[in-house]
Order: structure tokens, then sequence, then C-alpha cells
């Protein structure tokens, strides 16, 4: 591999694709994926509005599972198993969308911090490390109340409590990426700094941009459901969280209504497992030795 | 998870002794100590910033309790300060965060702090034994299944930290409540308290009184030690696994010491160094995870008031209870970073 | 204490297993120190880093291995004493004091390390434990071998560092504090606590300069014919084996190429590849040897794939034909034993060489 230009892409990405789908891990995460955003994506096709319509309930009052409805009834009757379909794309939206915010915050602090070294760089990492002192969730809930409750104020919480990780990392690779030889090449030839980082190490960073993207989402997952347990969601929409938190405050729980708690919980561990597992995969075959084995 | 803590963890204790090695020890802990004030700062400019900044009108959200008329809501405003200007309102909010005047709840008539100083010590209580249980038993653990890399061992306890990870903390929680106070099968109910600190209306001597707290301690903490410990187990596995290929673990088995021994007395030493920094960094996760438990036990801690400040929301409770614990977090982290340079002998001079 | 081998019979022992130990140092005795038959070391999955070597070794005697990185040489070293990895396969016998190292027990295994050899390893700062004191380190094998109370061990501990020449007040300190010279010489001091018949030095002085290296080797020599202890010592620098050690062994792939005394291999190394590595290293104040041409070409072969005949042939100047084919073992080559075609009386050479003398393969002819 000529250190002088940038490897080509084809063959990488093909060669990446054969080592990953040759890991049972990999595998078991991808399929998880795959079934639970087939499953929010196809959910309006058979799911409908009365299915979701406290109104319309037609199931007994939590009613444990029976043929008709195979995961048992809410409180005003709804079926669980619809609900916990139609849960999984508020949180798996909102995990995406504050990861994606997130993500495009943290690389781009990161790619400026490593690349412009001297006071913005020390400057921008002295304040992610500020940012990394103060807890997440109790910054969250603070951002969440204040912004008022709904969807768009937790995603805005997550995204913000959510860069630092992406940012130390891309800072790092945008650092060793920058000590290779072609970067200096690029710069003797005239490229200016924007076209360095855009052009030069924005592709040399993007697979780790990728590993952090599924290992954030997994933490904004948990996130989302937490703080839509804690209140802050709204409370009309179905989600994993909301789900639980009418477990929590309404009878379920003394009715020991296992049918109504257990298959939220489930579902979010399943989908934080995949998009670890998918996560940690890919980082293992980017660098064996930076994965926590 | 800790990926980014571990590839740090590896950066740390890679490449040569750290600049900070060489400077004398007092020098180490003034830096520290700036830092951790910079730090203090910043996260009282956040805390001001989304408390008193960034709410639309703090009078009208009060307002909406109570009617009141505009001359009422002008002298309100005038009380509550928000005629000043921006600087000089956060001059005055440091001023009476260091005093330890943090404003009055809205919903309880009673100062934040006061609240704060009531409800301090059930959450250390919960912090402490969950913290110490976990580190034992992830220090355990993570040492064995690490010291046989590759094993079923190894391989189990690595499968079911990445689990326990993958679980919702309040979720957890209430299957425990639910399991153990409502009973599920052959387990019978009633056999823990749902929820609180101890039970209402108990008289009885001290020992049973304290009997009783242990009682109600048993499941939020159980819950907490579930969801913590496996990052422990992580952490301990990697730094042994880093020293695995030491040649002085050669040389100590060349002397015709015990696996046992081997491991004992020279892997875990030198592993243990990095992994006590990163323990206490792990501070900002168990408080998380406390705000869930305590909520879903009831445990009438800071974590269980948070919430309850989250009704209305009462504003400066609210922000009160951010100032406290990103406050603990931060001296926790100052605590680590000293630990870490009064432990490791490469440092320890004069 | 060197002493001319007895008379043997030179046999050309072809192919098979040596059934005697060849590079007997000493007198022909059966009660040996160690004795080394046959081993053989693979690591997984193919790689053969041992293949077929055979030595002895007597009370006080001492060896010298030399080779360069690969060689297989710190391989044996480190199977004298079983510490290879569990992956690895060992197969042949290591008698120290009768007993085979690889086939005794755990328990037996334990009592045997540091007790009766010692390992001086390479590379003290990562040898030695960096959150111990070096008192400690030397402190653990007495305290566990010899059954003595802490202040005998202090005492032991104290004296071992006097011998080494580092002061013994320095016994609280921890390796980073100490310069590598010192740390070396707490290694010696270590492997010394138990007071072992036989040490193996594992590249003792690499990465040390020369000044403290001549300390270092000095120190050794003294310390091994004083206590009449039997020393292997592994470098790939031959002038420095040549001047410590009564005999030498000159590995490569995995296998003894030449073997003898050692004064006699660096007046006239009988095989190629031993040729090579003595000029490499000239002699100071000889000043033939600066100016001769030095230097190997190429690499040594991978261990994963050593074909037939001679492993050294890609490499060496005097090979030939049959260098590419015929297996080579120790023969007898002066008064020692080299692995080397060119060593055989020329009756067993067979075929006309490309290179090398015409008139021996004139007489091959006749």
């Amino acid at each position: 591999m000529s250190a002088l230009t940038a490897p080509p892409r084809i063959g990488r990405a093909r060669r990446f694709a054969g080592q990953f789908f040759r890991m049972p891990t990999a595998i078991a995460g991808v399929a998880i994926l795959g079934v639970f955003t087939i499953a929010a994506l196809t959910a309006p096709l058979y799911i409908h509005s009365s299915d979701l319509d406290v109104t319309q309930a037609t199931g007994g009052q939590l009613a444990p599972p029976s043929r008709h409805y195979p995961l048992g009834t809410d409180q005003p009757g709804r079926s669980v198993l619809l609900l916990l379909i139609w849960g999984a794309r508020a949180s798996l939206a909102i995990g995406v969308i504050a990861t994606l915010l997130a993500v495009v915050l943290g690389s781009a602090i990161g790619l400026l911090a490593g690349h412009y070294q001297r006071w913005l760089g020390r400057g921008l990492m002295h304040l992610t490390d500020w940012f990394i002192a103060v807890p997440s969730l109790p910054l969250a809930i603070s951002l969440a109340a204040v912004l008022g409750q709904g969807a768009t104020s937790i995603t805005i919480a997550i995204a913000i409590t959510s860069w630092t990780a992406t940012a130390r990392l891309i800072r790092a690779q945008t650092l060793t990426v920058e000590a290779r030889p072609f970067i200096e090449r690029a710069r003797a030839l005239g490229a200016g700094n924007v076209q360095i980082m855009v052009r030069h190490v924005l592709p040399n960073v993007a697979p780790l941009i990728l590993v952090s993207t599924t290992l954030t989402v997994a933490g904004a997952i948990l996130a989302e459901t937490t703080l839509t347990f804690l209140g802050l969601g709204n409370p009309t929409e179905v989600s994993w969280g909301t789900m639980i938190n009418e477990a929590y405050t309404g009878s379920a729980v003394s009715r020991g209504a296992w049918w109504y708690l257990l298959p939220p919980g489930i579902a979010i561990v399943v989908v934080v497992l995949g998009f670890t597992m998918t996560g940690r995969a890919i980082e293992h075959i980017l660098d064996p030795r930076m994965a926590t084995r | 998870m800790s990926d980014v803590l571990a590839a740090e963890l590896g950066a740390a204790r890679g490449g040569g002794a750290p600049r900070w090695y060489r400077s004398s020890f007092w020098t180490y802990l003034g830096g520290k100590l700036l830092g951790a004030t910079i730090s203090f700062l910043v996260m009282l400019v956040i805390g001001f910033t989304i408390f008193n900044v960034m709410p639309s009108d703090p009078v009208a959200m009060l307002a909406r309790q109570h009617p009141t008329d505009p001359a009422q809501k002008a002298a309100l405003r005038h009380q509550l300060g928000l005629d000043l200007p921006v600087w000089h309102r956060f001059l005055n909010f440091v001023g009476h965060t260091l005093q330890g005047k943090l404003g009055d709840s809205w919903q309880y008539h009673q100062s934040v702090a006061s609240l704060i100083g009531e409800r301090l010590w059930p959450t250390v209580l919960l912090i402490g034994s969950a913290t110490l249980i976990s580190v034992a038993l992830g220090l355990w653990l993570g040492i064995r299944a690490g010291w046989r890399h590759g094993s079923a061992f190894d391989r189990t306890a690595s499968g079911v930290s990445l689990v326990l990870w993958s679980v919702p903390t309040f979720w957890l929680g209430l299957i425990l409540l639910v399991l153990f106070t409502v009973g599920a099968g052959p387990i019978p109910s009633g056999l823990f308290p749902a929820g609180l600190m101890s039970t209402p209306g108990f008289s009885g001597s001290w020992l049973a009184h304290v009997g009783d707290t242990v009682h109600h301690l048993i499941l939020p903490c159980l819950t907490l030690v579930l969801v913590i410990f496996a990052q422990y187990v992580t952490i301990m596995r990697s730094s042994i696994i880093d020293e695995l290929g030491s040649p002085y673990l050669l040389t100590a088995r060349a002397k015709g010491l015990r696996d046992d021994d081997v491991r004992r007395r020279h892997a875990v030493p030198n592993a243990l160094l990095p992994s006590v920094t990163v323990i206490f960094l792990q501070l900002g996760t168990i408080v998380g995870g406390a705000i869930a438990v305590e909520t879903v036990y009831s445990w009438p801690g800071l974590g269980f008031l948070t919430f309850q400040a989250l009704q209305i929301p009462d504003l400066p409770l609210l922000e009160g209870t951010f100032i406290v614990l990103s406050a603990s977090v931060i001296v926790m982290n100052l605590i680590a970073d000293m630990l870490y340079r009064v432990l490791d002998p490469r440092v320890r001079q004069q | 204490m060197r002493e001319e081998p007895a008379a043997r019979a030179p046999k050309a022992l072809a192919g098979g297993p040596t059934t005697r130990p060849l590079g007997a140092v000493g007198r022909d005795t059966l009660a040996a120190l160690l004795e080394v038959r046959d081993l053989h070391v693979t690591f997984r999955p193919d790689v053969r880093a041992v293949r077929g070597v055979s030595l002895s070794l007597d009370a006080g005697q001492t060896l010298g291995v030399a080779g360069e990185s690969g060689s297989g040489k710190s391989t044996v070293a480190l199977s004298l004493l079983r510490l290879l990895p569990s992956s690895a396969q060992v197969s042949g016998e290591i008698l120290v004091a009768g007993e085979d190292v690889l086939r005794m027990n755990w328990g037996r295994l334990r009592a045997v390390r540091w007790a009766d050899a010692s390992i001086v390893f390479q590379g003290a700062m990562s040898a030695l434990n960096p959150v111990r004191t070096i008192g400690e380190q030397i402190r653990e094998p007495i305290l566990l071998h010899d059954k003595v109370g802490t202040r005998a061990a202090r005492e032991r501990t104290a004296a071992l560092l006097d011998a080494v020449g580092v002061p013994a007040r320095r016994a609280g300190a921890y390796p980073h504090e100490l310069s590598g010279g010192q740390r070396q010489r707490v290694m010696i001091a270590m492997a010394l606590a138990c007071r072992p018949n036989l040490i193996v030095a594992d590249e003792p002085t690499t990465a040390l300069d020369v000044i403290v290296q001549a300390q270092i080797l000095q120190l050794v020599t003294d310390l091994v014919h004083e206590a009449k202890i039997s020393m292997i010592m592994i470098s790939h620098d031959l002038s420095v084996l040549a001047d410590t050690c009564d005999a030498l062994a000159v590995m490569y792939a995995g296998r003894i190429v030449e073997i003898g005394d050692s004064r006699a291999i660096m007046a006239e190394p009988r095989h190629p590849y031993t040729r090579a590595l003595s000029s490499a290293f000239p002699a100071i104040g000889d000043p033939a040897s600066r100016l001769a041409p030095s230097g190997l070409t190429g690499d040594p072969p991978d261990p994963r794939r050593i074909g037939p005949g001679c492993p050294f042939q890609p490499r060496c100047a005097e090979a030939f034909d049959d260098c590419r084919t015929r297996d080579v073992e120790l023969w007898p080559a002066g008064s020692g034993h080299a692995a080397c075609l060119l060593v055989l009386p020329d009756r067993a050479r067979s075929a006309s060489p490309t290179r090398g003398n015409l008139a021996q393969s004139g007489e091959a002819a006749s």
C-alpha cells in the first residue's frame, strides 16, 4: 500500500464485508437490526390508528396473553404486541436522529481538534473534557425538562450528552492519519486546511465514525427510554419508555402484569445488543488492538 | 461503553512515562485542582444557561400555579432578580451557589439546600454500598476472566457483562420489584418491601431500625450492582489481558511460583493501577443509574428528588440537584487523578 | 576447566535421533548435569522453532549458544524449565540431574525451577516487576524454596547484592530507579538466590553499553567459576561467547550447526555460517579480521517452510548441488562437530559440485 496515495476503496470494502460476515456476533447484530428496522418501517401497513387509540380498545383490561392477543393487553385494552412494534418506531427514530446529531457534532469537533493542533485544537479538547466532567443523565434530564416535554427535547438532550465520545475518538484518529506521509504531500502540493480535512482525513476516519455511530445509538436508545420513563416524553406517543412508564405509574406492577412489563424491556435489551455487537465487530475488524477483545 | 475508556487506558499505560510523572507532587496537585475548579465553573455556566437563560419565563411558569396580576409578576421578577442583566445574574448565581444558597423549591415550601441535605445520606448509602459490592465483584470476576483469556469462563463472563450493560436500569428495577414483592412462581410475595427506605410507622431499637433499613436497601442495591458491576469486569479484564504478555510474569513463573501466586502477586498489582483511576471515573454512570433506581423504589435520595423535581418542573430544585450531583462527579474525578499518582511507585518520589 | 573430549569413534550418524548426546562437554560421563536429547519445539500452527537439538553439560562447564534471532536459541533456553506457552508442542528429553523436566509433575517442576536451574532474562527492565522493590523480588524465591524466615532472607539478599556490586541499601528501590547495568546485576543476584547448579543467561548484555557489558560479563564469569555453577549463555555475539564460555554451540534454523570447544571453533570455524558470524564481529586487536569481508546477505528461513537439504544453503557462499538435497547432521569436524557437507571425508560426497574444489571432485570421479 503506497503511503503517498489514499488506498482504493472498493477492494477495501469488499475485504471488510468478507471479514465482517465471518464473525458470528456481527451476523447476529446485523440480523437483529434488520428485523427491528423492517418491523418498524412496515408497521403502518398492518397497524392502524384504531389499534393504538385508547378509546377504541377492544381487549380486556390488563388481560394476560391469549391467542388473539399474543402478548396480552394493557390497561385500556390495547394489544401489547402491536404497541411493542409501534413503539420501536419512536425509540429507534429518536435514537438514530439524536445519534446522527451527536456524531456530526462530535466528528466535526474531533476533526478540527486533531487538525488545528495549537490553540484551537487544545481549546476544543479542553471543552470536551469539561463536558465529560458533567454526568450525562442529570444534564439530559435538565435539558429535556427545560425544553419541555416531547420527543424533540429528548432528542436534543441526548445529542448534547453523547457527542464527547465521538469527539475524542475522531480526534485521536485524525492525529494518526495526519501523521502519515500522504498528508504532507498534499500539503506540499498546496492543499488548504479544509481540503485536507475533507478530502484526505475524512475518508480515513469514516470507518471509525461508523463504529462510533453504532455504539452511540445503543447508548442513545437506553437514554431515550430512561428519559421517557422519567416522564419527559410525550405521554400520548407510544414508545417503549412510555409503556414501561405506564406499567410503573399504573397498576400493572402491583397486579403482576408481567406481559406488559417484560416485552418492552426485552426489546430494548435486544436492540441495544444488536447495535453494540455490530459496532464491536466493525471495531474489531478495523483495529483488533483497539477493541476491548 | 468503555471502548473509549479502554483506548484511553491503553494510551495512558502505553508509550513511556507521561510528562506529569516528572513534575513534583504539589505541582501535579495544583494542576489538577485548577482543572477541577475550571470544570466546576464550566458546569455552573452550563447549569446557569439551562435553568436561567433558556426557560422563556420562569415567572409565567410559577404563575400557572397561582393566579397573579401583572404587578405581582413584576414584583416577583424583581425578587428573583430576573430584571438584571445576564452577567450580573450569573455572578449572583455563582456567589449564592458557593455559599450554599440554592434557592427555594417551588412545590415544597422549603429551601433547596435543606431538601438536598435531607436526601443526601440515603443516596450516599445506596451508591456507596452498590459501588463497593460492584467493585469487589467486578474485580474478582474480571481478574479471573482475563487471566483465563479465551476460556469458557471468560466468554461467559464477557457475554453476561455485555447483556447487563444493555439492560435499562429502571426496567431491571421494576422487574426485580415485581418479582420479589408481588412474587412470581416459587418466589413468595412480600419477600422484600415495595420501596421506600423504612417501613412507615416502624418503631423499635436502633439495631432493629438498621436491620429494617438494610432490608429496604437490598433490592435497590442489587439493581444498581447488576447494572454497574459489568463495567468493572470489563475494565479489570482488559487490564489483566494487557499484562498477560509481560516478561516479568515469565520471571515469576521461572522462580517456581504457582499460577495463582503469579497472578495474585505480580499480574494483579500491575493491572490494578490503571483500573483504579477508571473505576472512579465510572461515577457519572453510577449517578445516572442511581436516579433511575431511586425513582423505581421510591428511595428517598437525591435521585428520587430529581424525579420529583421534574413535576411542574420545579426548576430551582432541579438546578440544585444538577449542581450537587455534577459537583460530586467532578470531585470524584479529582480523587481518581490524585489516587493514581499516589499509588504508582514509578511516580511516588521523595 | 576444559578437557579434550575422550576419543570417540567419529560416527557419521545418518538420519534419526541420536542415541548419544552430541556436543558433550567435558568427560564422557553418565552423571551429566544437563542432558538435552533430540528436543523438538513446534509452535502452532506449524512453526518449527527447534528441530532436534541435543547437548549435554557437566557441572561447572560453560556453554555458549550463538545464533541470529529466530534460530531457536531462546526457545531452547525456555524449554529447559518448561516455560514455553502451553500451546507449544515439545518432544524429546531434558534431563536435569537425571530427571526429565518435560515429564515431571507440576509440584516437582516448581521445586526444580530456580532451585536447580535459574534464568537471567534479557531486558531487565521488563523482566522485573515494576511495582515491587528489587529486595522483595530477590527474597521471593528464597522464601519459596529455602525454608528460612524473612530476616534470614533479607540477610542473604544483602549478601547477594553485595556479590554483584549493588549497594545493599538499594534493596528498597524499585526497578525504574536503577540504571540498566544495575538492573542486570539485580537479575544476576536473583538468579543466584537459591544456589542453583545451572544458570541460563539469555542475552544478558544486549542493550547495555560496551563498558557495562564488559563489567557484567566479567561479573558473571567470576561468580560462575567461584561457585562452580554450570552456565549456558545465549547471545548473537560470537566474540562475547568465545571469551566467556568453554564450549560453543552455533544454532541455525532450529538446529545446532556447529558445536565444540570454543577456542577451537573461533580459531578454525568449520561451518560456513560460523565463519560468517565470527567475521561479523571482528576481534579487537586483530587487524586481519578488520579487513576480511563480513556480513551475510538474506534472511534466515521461514520456520514454517523448511525444506530438505541444508537450511543454510540459500545464503551459503560455499554451497553446491548436494546441499539442496542431502540432509545434514552433526558430523565430527576437528575437535568438535559441524553439520555441513564440507566436513565429510571426500568419499562421502557424490555428484559434481557447481562450485568448490575441483581437485576434490576430480578425486571423487576416480
